[in-house]
């Protein structure tokens, strides 16, 4: 399955994003083209200012391109308003962060099912869901805890379920082991392998190689532009 | 939004207002605050106004009152002893009844400084000497027996009805029908009693009397025992005061016309007195200036109650402001995981709204205790009626959502990007 044949999911032809600061004009992303397909598993790799943070922005609809275009499961995000983006982040996307992003006064099943909350039309099952997930990821006893009173580690479980519960064409993680131990960081990343393996799109944005390898393939980013394409250490599974 | 979602919002609303406790409850003060005072400041005007309101009815609204004025001292001489000679005359009450417009009955009421005793009881109440229709005409109510008759007036009769704090005074184990009273040196039979009545500014007894109540006798009784004369000892010295009748008191047939009697009666009096002795009372008038009193004091109150309110408003803003800069990252996540602006707006807003219908509504609840508080304590009439807790309540909600618009589209305007990037 993995390889240059999955269904197109996200498509970015010739993206620019250029930020004014004061004088100065700042090319973020410069004439960026790729095209992410279904079932693939990416790290976007780059040194900080290469554009990877923009990148990620621009592919989880939060932020839009200064110029060129992007479509996102055949939606071209350039003229939506605010609340279709909000849409369409909440039906097919998926986000995992550095420092988790739980919301505090929430309990665990709450914000796992929180993207469910804000989809026009909540599903019936979608409690249910939430608990299979929360299951699965190890959650099951902490249903009813907050976040603060979990581990680093039990915190990133939670928001993987979280990133999940939509059932997204494709998920966006943003360091997502940068807090972690390395113990836990391998546990999270063994845990992407295996949803990578179940067929979903993960794109993972990192700059510690070893994390980077992980996947099945990388995308250097330099100064806006892609630097290269290598193949990661696991090649699909 | 769908009624679930937005009883979850509320649910959530206040489970984050729960995390600071504290902060949320000193945020609700300004609210509650302003609303208690609101409820109870109300209620205490409705209560004053409504008494003052009630005594100035019980003097009749279609009544035009004359009554004799001891006129200043410097224009009788200071001597040890004197006879001051004042007031209304029976002339001025042949003019009432002989030529007043609109006029349909008249009242004469004299009043004499007498005691009144009934065995080793004594007492110095108001004898009014006055006509049968006096009861009608000021509106008073029989309270038992019956009331001084023509008949009496033809027989000069030595009867009498007494107030009812006279009568539980002298009489207080039994009925006092049918017992004789001893007024100044005659004995009368007690024919009736009448309900008191709420003492008005005016009629308050003069100084160093000990008047308690009234008692009433027929008039042409009054003039035979006691005569136009009257001694009042006085600090050591001896006043005599002649005063052919204390009041004359004129019902008008309709509303409209006692303007223009009170008018004809200040014209008439002016024209036969030489000093004014007199003084014309038109409780109507009364009625209307003390309505005006209220409407002033309500707006007042209400400028006041404005001030307060808005400034809890500003209060609520304040922290709302602060609340939203400090979730800042949170409602980066929200957005990133698919909130619109509006779900923002509403999850703010939410919480702006139960933070001030929560103090609404208990200053509702100690607005509704302040005015029992002050019945109790200071024994003054209070009236809650029953729209102020309902507006305070409105208005409270109202806050909410005008304090609370401003934060809400802060929050829901930031840059999800910017959000997330917030430490």
């Amino acid at each position: 399955m993995p390889g240059g044949n999955g269904a197109p999911v996200a498509e970015l032809r010739d993206v620019t994003r250029v930020y004014h600061m004061g004088a100065a004009e700042v090319r973020a992303l410069d004439g960026f083209s790729f095209t992410f397909r279904q079932g693939e598993y990416w790290s976007i790799m780059g040194t900080s200012g290469s554009g990877k943070s923009t990148l990620l922005n621009i592919l989880g609809c939060i932020d839009r391109p200064s110029s060129g275009s992007y479509e996102l499961c055949g939606h071209e995000i350039g003229e939506l308003a605010d609340d279709e983006l909000s849409e369409l982040r909440c039906r097919y996307l998926g986000f995992i962060f550095q420092s988790f992003n739980l919301i505090p006064q929430l309990t665990v099943l709450e914000n796992i099912m929180l993207p469910l909350f804000y989809q026009d039309e909540p599903p019936a099952e979608g409690r249910e869901r939430a608990e299979t997930l929360a299951a699965r990821l190890g959650l099951g006893e902490r249903l009813r805890h907050r976040p603060m009173e979990l581990s680093g580690g039990q915190q990133q479980r939670v928001a993987i379920a979280r990133s999940l519960v939509n059932d997204p064409a494709m998920i966006l993680a943003d360091e997502a082991t940068g807090n972690l131990d390395s113990k836990t960081a391998e546990e999270i990343l063994d845990l992407l392998d295996e949803l990578h393996g179940e067929g979903k799109t993960i794109l993972f944005v990192t700059h510690e190689a070893i994390v980077g390898r992980r996947a099945q393939r990388i995308l250097r980013l330099a100064d806006g532009r892609i630097a290269g394409v290598e193949e990661g250490m696991k090649d699909g599974r | 939004m769908k009624s679930g979602a937005l009883l979850r919002t509320v649910r959530l609303g206040v489970s984050s207002l729960l995390l600071h406790k504290l902060r949320s409850l000193l945020t609700t003060l300004g609210v509650l605050f302003g609303v208690s005072s609101v409820i109870a400041m109300l209620a205490i005007g409705e209560g004053a106004s409504a008494e003052a309101q009630e005594q100035i009815r019980q003097l009749g609204s279609q009544n035009v009152i004359l009554r004799s004025v001891k006129p200043p001292d410097d224009l009788v001489s200071s001597q040890q002893s004197r006879i001051s000679s004042y007031g209304l005359t029976e002339g001025d009450l042949e003019r009432v009844r002989g030529t007043f417009p609109w006029v349909r009955r008249v009242v004469p009421v004299r009043q004499l400084q007498q005691e009144v005793r009934f065995e080793e009881r004594v007492l110095s109440p108001r004898v009014l000497a006055t006509v049968p229709s006096y009861l009608d005409v000021t509106g008073r109510v029989l309270f038992e027996g019956r009331f001084l008759s023509e008949q009496d007036e033809r027989e000069t009769a030595n009867v009498c009805v007494l107030g009812y704090e006279v009568a539980r005074h002298l009489f207080p184990l039994r009925s006092p029908i049918g017992q004789r009273v001893k007024i100044g040196s005659d004995y009368f039979t007690v024919v009736g009693t009448i309900v008191p009545r709420v003492p008005l500014g005016s009629d308050a007894p003069a100084p160093g009397s000990e008047v308690t109540g009234e008692v009433l006798i027929p008039l042409s009784t009054g003039w035979r025992w006691f005569g136009k004369l009257q001694v009042k000892i006085r600090s050591g010295s001896r006043d005599m005061e002649e005063v052919a009748l204390h009041e004359i008191i004129a019902e008008v047939d309709r509303p409209e016309h006692v303007e223009a009697a009170a008018a004809a009666a200040r014209e008439m009096l002016t024209r036969s007195h030489k000093k004014r002795d007199y003084e014309v009372v038109v409780p109507l008038e009364l009625l209307l200036r003390a309505q005006e009193t209220k409407r002033i004091f309500n707006i007042v109150l209400g400028s006041i109650a404005g001030i307060s309110l808005l400034v809890g408003g500003i209060g609520i803003m304040n922290v709302m402001l602060a609340t939203v800069t400090e979730r800042t990252r949170e409602i980066g996540i929200r957005r990133a995981l698919g909130a619109k602006r509006r779900h923002i707006v509403v999850q703010f807003l939410v919480e702006t709204v139960v933070l001030s219908v929560g103090g609404g509504l208990v200053g509702i609840l100690l607005g509704l205790a302040i005015p029992l508080a002050v019945e109790h304590w200071a024994e003054m009439r209070t009236i809650v009626t029953p729209t102020a807790p309902m507006l305070a309540f409105g208005i409270s909600a109202g806050i909410g959502v005008l304090f609370g618009l401003y934060p809400a589209w802060r929050a829901a305007n930031m840059d999800p990007v910017e959000a997330l990037r917030h430490e």
